[in-house]
């Protein structure tokens, strides 16, 4: 216990460095997702039949691949089109894409509770399907949506944990050099993981606090665990 | 290399990925179901350990888990890669499986227990013929949506050295140079077994339906 | 005056401050079907799930026979195998079929083997009328049927007594009738009965005694005739007779009453045998 706590406190600095790149790819990654996901959910809904289909494929190969592939996908796979990104741009996009699908299906079902009547409403008064959209539908619909939204921040923190498998410099990469200098495995990763479970309970305290603060009484929906 | 030969070795770690899932996925929903009936049924202290080990163990990120898990089984009873991976898998999804079956109980009303009970059933019997066979049942639909992350997560195994499908494409990638098409292959596989997953749950779910007027 | 089943003493039950009934005494004699009335929440649901052990009296005394069930030590399970409960909302095991909802308790309670438990499972869903529902899922039955099942099922253990709470509240009213002549015929054939319900027609047919139950307390019992015609307590000639004014309206409007329906049924019913 105190070998581990020595070992915790001598890569102390160089884990809060790993454990902020984890946090700023968890608030990139979650950026890009929900602008892509967003888009994706509007398609779905409100697309033409040939978008909603793209938007429904696109979801789907998301979710029913794993991170790690799609990673490694963009970055070894890219440069056979000439297109060499550096690593963090790899691992921004890779997080964005694949968080935009799970974000897509939250923002549609949300999008989907508001229903029809709302936008007859305000296409009843003059408003085009964008205003429509824009004014009315999304408003509530992104309300409606947090409680179930608030689980992808908290899983897109824990699904950044892979990129140091392309040299990311993140928290894990951190703990693996650890563990190679230390010959301490289970010392490192336990120390990453600490460090991991604290930043998901602080990310989860903050949506609690955001969830309280947006809350409409009575108006919600069912949330749905992931 | 032809493309037929390319995509065989790819293939080939289907094998290992299926092998995975086969031992992680049970041995998850034995111990889930296990930890989940403790965290329903069992006593005060009980149920703060068993949630307390499923909110710390699902806090933390899955590959994280897995190195410490892989590190310590390696060290102390020198298991293969693959079945310390397959194991500490199993043991990350019971955390999750814990908290789908947790919610299955939770769905089936108290007064079933309580009907059990009337007729002169043990709380144990009343959990093994009432409670149980309903909520495995009504834990299908979520479970299916866990073999799928199991499925997807069995590629982690490959940061142990496992030859599945994505240690092969890279592989046969860095062999031949052809990286995007190796990938694209490894991608289409996961998918296909993904695909493959939800549908053969959704079939054993429609079969093992309790019957009802509509 | 028969050796009574059933013999309740000073019981007591209070959730939090809140007493649920206090004191109350009640014997219940071999062959009695005995009808307990009273405004909803007046802690008859609580007394019969006292009696059943499923929740747990705080003062007083149930006996069975001759043994104290409320007694420290005492094999619940036992307990419960020889005292049939019904259930408002019937509490079908959902994934059984209705014959293995009454199969259940032989097999895994008694310890009957497979085809004696089937055949007498089989026996019991004949006599309250479903043996042609025997393999028909709780969900494909209608809610009177549920109720016929879970009463196959209670009668199955061969209790000493049945306990019904509220068995016809949570049915449509075009389904009670099936469920209350099931009652009556049981009653007839002398199984020891003890009836929540606010079907005073039923009551006042079947009953050997009714019970009125208010606030936690008996005010008043005695035969139905004398609870209808004599009551010694205005509460009770209150509570009769606006439950009697709410059903003498329905029956205005419907036809004959509910009590003469079921007379005037006895010749009807010997035709369709």
């Amino acid at each position: 216990m105190s070998g581990w706590l020595a070992l915790f406190k001598r890569y102390l600095s160089s884990f809060i460095a790993g454990a902020g790149v984890t946090l700023e790819l968890t608030f990139i990654g979650l950026g890009l997702g929900f602008i892509f996901g967003l888009a994706l959910a509007l398609a779905r809904v409100y697309g033409p039949k040939w978008l909603r289909a793209f938007a429904t494929g696109y979801i789907e190969i998301f979710r029913g691949t794993p991170l790690l592939v799609q990673l490694f996908l963009i970055y070894y796979g890219l440069p056979s089109l000439g297109l060499t990104l550096s690593q963090s741009l790899s691992a921004y996009i890779a997080l964005g894409f694949n968080s935009a699908a799970y974000q897509a299906e939250y923002l549609r079902g949300a999008i989907q509770a508001i229903g029809q009547s709302q936008m007859m409403a305000g296409r009843s008064i003059g408003l085009t399907t964008w205003q429509t959209i824009r004014f009315v539908i999304l408003p509530q619909a992104l309300r409606l949506a947090l409680p179930s939204w608030s689980n992808e921040p908290i899983s897109l923190l824990k699904t950044t944990a892979v990129v140091f498998l392309i040299a990311v410099q993140d928290l894990m990469a951190r703990a693996k050099r650890a563990a190679t200098v230390t010959y301490n495995p289970v010392g490192s990763y336990l120390a990453a993981a600490v460090i991991y479970l604290v930043m998901v309970f602080a990310v989860s305290a903050l949506l609690k606090w955001a969830e309280r603060k947006t809350r409409i009484p009575g108006f919600e929906m069912g949330s749905k665990r992931v | 290399m032809d493309v037929a030969n390319f995509i065989k070795y790819i293939l080939q770690g289907t094998v290992y990925t299926l092998g995975v899932t086969a031992v992680a996925l049970p041995s998850g929903l034995i111990l889930g179901t296990l930890f989940a009936l403790l965290a329903v049924y069992g006593g005060k202290t009980l149920k703060q350990v068993m949630s307390l080990y499923s909110t710390v163990m699902r806090g933390i990120p899955p590959i994280v888990l897995l190195l410490i898990l892989y590190f310590v089984m390696s060290g102390e009873i020198n298991l293969s890669p693959f079945w310390a991976g397959s194991i500490s898998l199993g043991i990350i999804s019971s955390a999750y499986q814990m908290e789908i079956v947790r919610g299955a109980i939770l769905s089936v009303s108290a007064g079933q227990m309580m009907a059990a009970r009337a007729i002169g059933l043990t709380r144990m019997q009343a959990i093994i013929n009432i409670i149980l066979p309903q909520t495995l049942r009504n834990a299908i639909a979520p479970w299916s949506n866990e073999a799928a992350i199991i499925i997807k997560d069995s590629s982690l195994v490959y940061a142990l050295g496992v030859p599945e499908i994505l240690r092969r494409a890279q592989l046969i990638g860095a062999s031949s140079g052809s990286y995007l098409p190796a990938y694209l292959t490894a991608a289409l596989i996961y998918f296909a077994l993904v695909f493959a997953s939800g549908r053969l749950l959704g079939l054993l779910e429609k079969k093992l339906e309790i019957p009802a007027n509509p | 005056m028969p050796q009574p089943i059933l013999t309740i003493k000073k019981l007591t039950k209070i959730y939090g401050n809140n007493v649920i009934f206090r004191d109350i005494d009640l014997t219940v004699a071999e062959g009695d079907t005995i009808v307990i009335i009273g405004p909803s929440g007046t802690g008859k649901s609580t007394l019969l799930r006292c009696i059943n052990l499923l929740t747990h009296p705080d003062g007083g005394e149930i006996w069975l026979d001759a043994d104290e069930i409320t007694a420290k030590g005492a094999n619940e399970d036992l307990v419960r195998q020889h005292i049939g409960m019904v259930f408002q909302n019937f509490l079908l095991f959902n994934h059984l079929t209705a014959l293995d909802n009454v199969k259940l308790g032989l097999t895994k309670v008694k310890h009957m083997n497979d085809k004696a438990a089937e055949a007498k499972a089989f026996e019991e869903l004949k006599r309250v009328g479903l043996s042609d529902r025997a393999h028909h899922y709780p969900g494909q039955l209608s809610g009177g049927q549920q109720q016929r099942v879970a009463i196959a099922r209670a009668l199955a253990m061969d209790p000493r007594i049945m306990l019904f709470d509220e068995p016809t509240s949570a049915l449509d009213p075009e389904l009670i009738g099936e469920v209350l002549e099931v009652m009556r015929d049981l009653s007839k054939s002398g199984m020891t009965m003890l009836v929540v319900t606010h079907e005073m027609g039923f009551a006042r047919e079947v009953a050997d005694r009714i019970v009125f139950m208010e606030k936690g307390n008996i005010v008043e019992e005695g035969s139905p005739d004398d609870l209808f015609y004599r009551p010694k307590f205005e509460r009770t000639r209150e509570f009769l007779w606006k439950i009697t004014e709410l059903y003498g309206k329905k029956e205005n409007a419907d036809g004959p009453s509910a009590a003469e329906d079921t007379e005037s049924n006895q010749p009807a019913a010997e035709e369709n045998a």
